[in-house]
């Protein structure tokens, strides 16, 4: 309990949720693209407020350099009112002009600060500059208007500025205006991304806390609902948890089997070996032979119970790679464990010459195979014949002998884990036929026994990996 | 040519940014039984009489202040104002100028120094720049006649009504017409200056004037005592204000129906000002209920009451604080509006 409690309020301490994750970085987002769009707008309404109030600039200084007249070969300006009304428009800002003859005299207006200093460039077209106006940063525009009269030749400059107060407070209400549709937009975006985000985070929330609450040995599959990538995680989760299961079912099998199995002969070897001490010297050695007979059916026993926990863990751990199933009859034929059970008993071996490929664990099918061929020779009646055939997208591995094989009832409970008769017999055929039972079906295949003209045949039925990949 | 232009610049200069006794009269303000910390200044060419109630209602509801008043002529208070602002003189804390024209130029120079009230925000954007020039009185341009001397059938209504009076009748009113002279006089040039820029009917007035031999005078104060000693029959563009104050028997009043023209005194506090808050505080005192309510009782603001001065909306003329005033400061626009002022008048300032 203490476990699972550290556990969870342990997961969230350690990484932020994805909520907080994502707001974050939606956030950080929205504030990198209000910093730059703030100063986009703000370049932009200041650009904008330039070439506005440039315009009235111009049209100011045209507006004096259009009334300027020579009388008595001295240019005068006869300064319009509607030049200062243009001016007027930039409400709050002072205002600069000066007329200055060819010597750069100026005729009328201000003397000071702002005139033009460079006037010879001004003579084709306007001129805008920069200055300043009595400590007050200020925008001047310069024209110039020539004459050639009779009395006078050559240019008047008219020179017209103001300070920035307007064009700063236009820029800024452009700056604000867009600062301000960004930040409604940001903030809309904000919370849509909140929602959009706490709802689609919702089955994983629930994923969450089903797990949370869940019993840790409580194995059983989760309900796969909610959107594609939590259903994939919840379907790798269940047949994660579904492996787990069969493993520890597994093993609970081994156990129970051990326990159950293995209590009997290990009772009755004891049992012979106080007999052997007890017995007198003559009967003793037919006793020993039998202890010797248990022990090695007792060993066999073991592996076939060892060999089947492996194929219970191969066939959920290695995964199926394509194999010819006439290897593995090679395989087994030539291992010739069989000499250990019957030496005198012939084995033949009937594989064709095309290979018959199915996808299977090859060490768990071989162990199936060594079962079944054990299984004939145990019980059956030589000469038993290990063969590979196939049809119609199944690869059949078999093992036949010339007897009548089992009877009908033992047939029809054939396959289950363990059978008590076998067990208490010292045997196992139950359990190696359990074990070519449990490869089948971890393969995708079937175990056949049935009655053939010259015997019985156990085989073991897979499907070929064309049929596999025409599926 | 242009030496010459310069000299002569030089020279109203010089007689202008002299020193201060260019003051025509200095009045001290205290409340009674009081020990004022402070002393503003203030220069204005404003008669003392007309804005004494005021000053003494200012002080009453400030005892701690002890004002200074200077009455100055509006263009010696401009030369002093643009000295001061120079550093080239000490400089007043309040000047108060009714040649608008020229407080523009001063601020436009830079001169003033910004002020801001819940009072100052809530005048009309005509009656302030740039939060440092505030328009704070509404006194109408009138023409005033002798009673006794001009026959009620005879009164004009307008302008036009005038002249036709003085072209009708030229030898009746030679030299019985009288003027602000326009170069010693700041308002009276604003006045001229802004007349020629309302209407043709100024051409008209000049050639008129002319012909009656019309005389440019100085002095509100001197036009409204001569007309009414009988001196002058009429007299043109006289500031309203100045007429209702002190009570004249055979003055008659005309808000001329064609247009009338509002001036509004401007105020600024000068960047050179030693009592900035106390000027700031003056200044409300003037927009404030109380302060409105004395310079309405003073007339010098006049809104649109009484039968005399039967004159729709449309007839008014607002001299706006705003820089299109500085065309009448520009020297060339000076020059020439002064050379045809001349043209009409002859000699100048002939009393």
């Amino acid at each position: 309990m203490d476990n699972r409690r550290t556990g969870i309020s342990g997961a969230p301490r350690t990484e932020r949720s994805v909520l907080s994750k994502v707001m974050g970085g939606v956030l950080s987002l929205l504030a990198m693209g209000g910093i730059l769009i703030t100063i986009a707008a703000f370049a932009y309404g200041r650009n904008a407020a330039r070439q506005s109030f440039d315009r009235i600039l111009l049209g100011a200084a045209n507006d004096m350099a259009e009334t300027i007249f020579v009388l008595d070969g001295r240019p005068i300006a006869d300064i319009p009112v509607s030049a200062f009304g243009l001016l007027a428009l930039a409400e709050d800002d002072r205002v600069f002009y000066a007329v200055q003859g060819p010597d750069g005299a100026v005729l009328t207006g201000y003397d000071g600060e702002g005139k033009n200093p460079n006037l010879r460039d001004v003579l084709t077209e306007p001129m805008f500059y920069d200055s300043r106006m009595q400590g007050e940063g200020a925008r001047f525009v310069t024209v110039a208007r020539r004459f050639s009269e009779r009395d006078f030749s050559g240019a008047v400059y008219v020179t017209v500025g103001h300070t920035l107060r307007a064009r700063n407070a236009m820029a800024l209400d452009l700056t604000r205006g867009a600062v301000l549709v960004t930040g409604v937009g940001g903030i809309a975006l904000l919370l849509s991304a909140f929602f959009v985000i706490r709802s689609s985070m919702k089955p994983l929330e629930r994923l969450t806390r089903d797990l949370s609450e869940r019993d840790p040995y409580d194995l059983t599959p989760m309900p796969a609902q909610g959107p594609a990538e939590v259903a994939v995680m919840v379907h790798a989760l269940n047949r994660f948890m579904q492996r787990l299961d069969r493993q520890v079912g597994a093993m609970k099998h081994l156990i129970s089997d051990a326990a159950h199995q293995l209590r009997t002969p290990v009772a009755a070897i004891r049992a012979q070996a106080e007999l052997a001490i007890e017995d007198d010297d003559t009967r003793r050695g037919a006793r020993l032979d039998r202890l010797v007979k248990r022990t090695r059916s007792l060993g066999t026993l073991l592996d076939q119970m060892l060999s089947r926990a492996m194929v219970m863990h191969r066939t959920d751990n290695a995964p199926p790679e394509p194999i010819d199933l006439r290897d593995v009859a090679l395989n087994v034929f030539e291992e010739n464990d069989h000499e250990v059970l019957a030496p005198d008993a012939s084995v033949d071996l009937s594989i064709g010459e095309v290979p018959v490929v199915v996808m299977a664990d090859e060490i768990s099918l071989g162990e199936a195979v060594k079962n079944m061929l054990a299984n004939a020779m145990r019980h059956g009646v030589p000469p038993v014949m290990i063969g590979v055939s196939e049809g119609e997208g199944v690869g059949v591995i078999w093992v036949q002998d010339c007897g009548d094989g089992p009877p009908e009832e033992v047939l029809n409970t054939i396959g289950q884990r363990f059978e008590r008769s076998a067990a208490s017999k010292g045997d196992s055929a139950g359990l190696g036929l359990s074990i070519v039972d449990a490869v089948a079906k971890a393969f995708g295949g079937e175990v056949l026994m049935e009655r053939v003209e010259d015997g019985f045949r156990v085989s073991l039925r897979l499907p070929t990996r064309d049929e596999e990949t025409r599926s | 040519m242009m030496l010459r232009r310069f000299a002569k610049w030089a020279t109203v200069f010089l007689t202008l940014s002299g020193p201060a006794q260019a003051q025509e009269a200095v009045e001290v303000f205290t409340a009674p039984d009081s020990a004022p910390v402070t002393t503003l200044l203030i220069r204005s060419t404003t008669d003392i009489s007309i804005f004494s109630d005021l000053l003494a209602a200012f002080v009453a509801a400030n005892p701690d202040v002890e004002l200074r008043y200077e009455q100055w002529g509006s263009n010696a208070l401009y030369a002093d104002s643009r000295a001061a602002c120079d550093g080239r003189n000490s400089s007043a804390d309040v000047v108060i100028s009714s040649g608008v024209h020229q407080m523009i130029d001063l601020v436009n120079r830079a001169c003033a120094s910004a002020y801001r009230s819940e009072f100052t925000s809530n005048l009309p954007s005509q009656r302030r720049w740039r939060d440092e020039l505030w328009g704070i009185t509404r006194e109408a341009a009138v023409i005033i006649y002798n009673k006794n001397l001009v026959s009620a059938d005879e009164i004009p209504r307008t302008r036009f009504g005038l002249l036709d009076l003085m072209r009708r009748s030229s030898d009746e009113y030679r030299g019985k017409i009288a003027t602000y002279d326009i170069e010693a006089s700041g308002l009276g040039f604003l006045f001229a200056f802004m007349d020629s820029q309302q209407a043709t009917t100024f051409g008209g007035m000049l050639e008129a004037f002319a012909r009656v031999d019309a005389v440019a005078t100085c002095c509100s104060a001197e036009i409204i005592a001569a007309v009414d000693s009988g001196r002058y029959k009429f007299a043109y563009n006289v500031l309203g204000s100045y007429v209702t104050t002190a009570p004249h028997e055979n003055l008659g009043v005309i808000y001329p129906e064609d247009y009338t023209m509002f001036l509004s005194r401007a105020l600024m506090i000068p960047k050179g000002a030693q009592e900035k808050e106390t000027a700031g505080a003056f200044l409300d005192f003037l927009l404030s209920g109380a302060g409105r309510t004395l310079l309405a009782k003073a007339d010098m603001i006049q809104e649109n009451d009484g039968d005399e001065r039967a004159r729709s909306d449309s007839t008014e003329r607002y001299i706006p604080i705003d820089p299109t005033l500085l065309v009448a400061m520009d020297v060339h626009r000076r020059e020439q509006f002064i050379a045809k002022w001349r043209d009409s008048f002859g000699a100048i300032g002939e009393p």
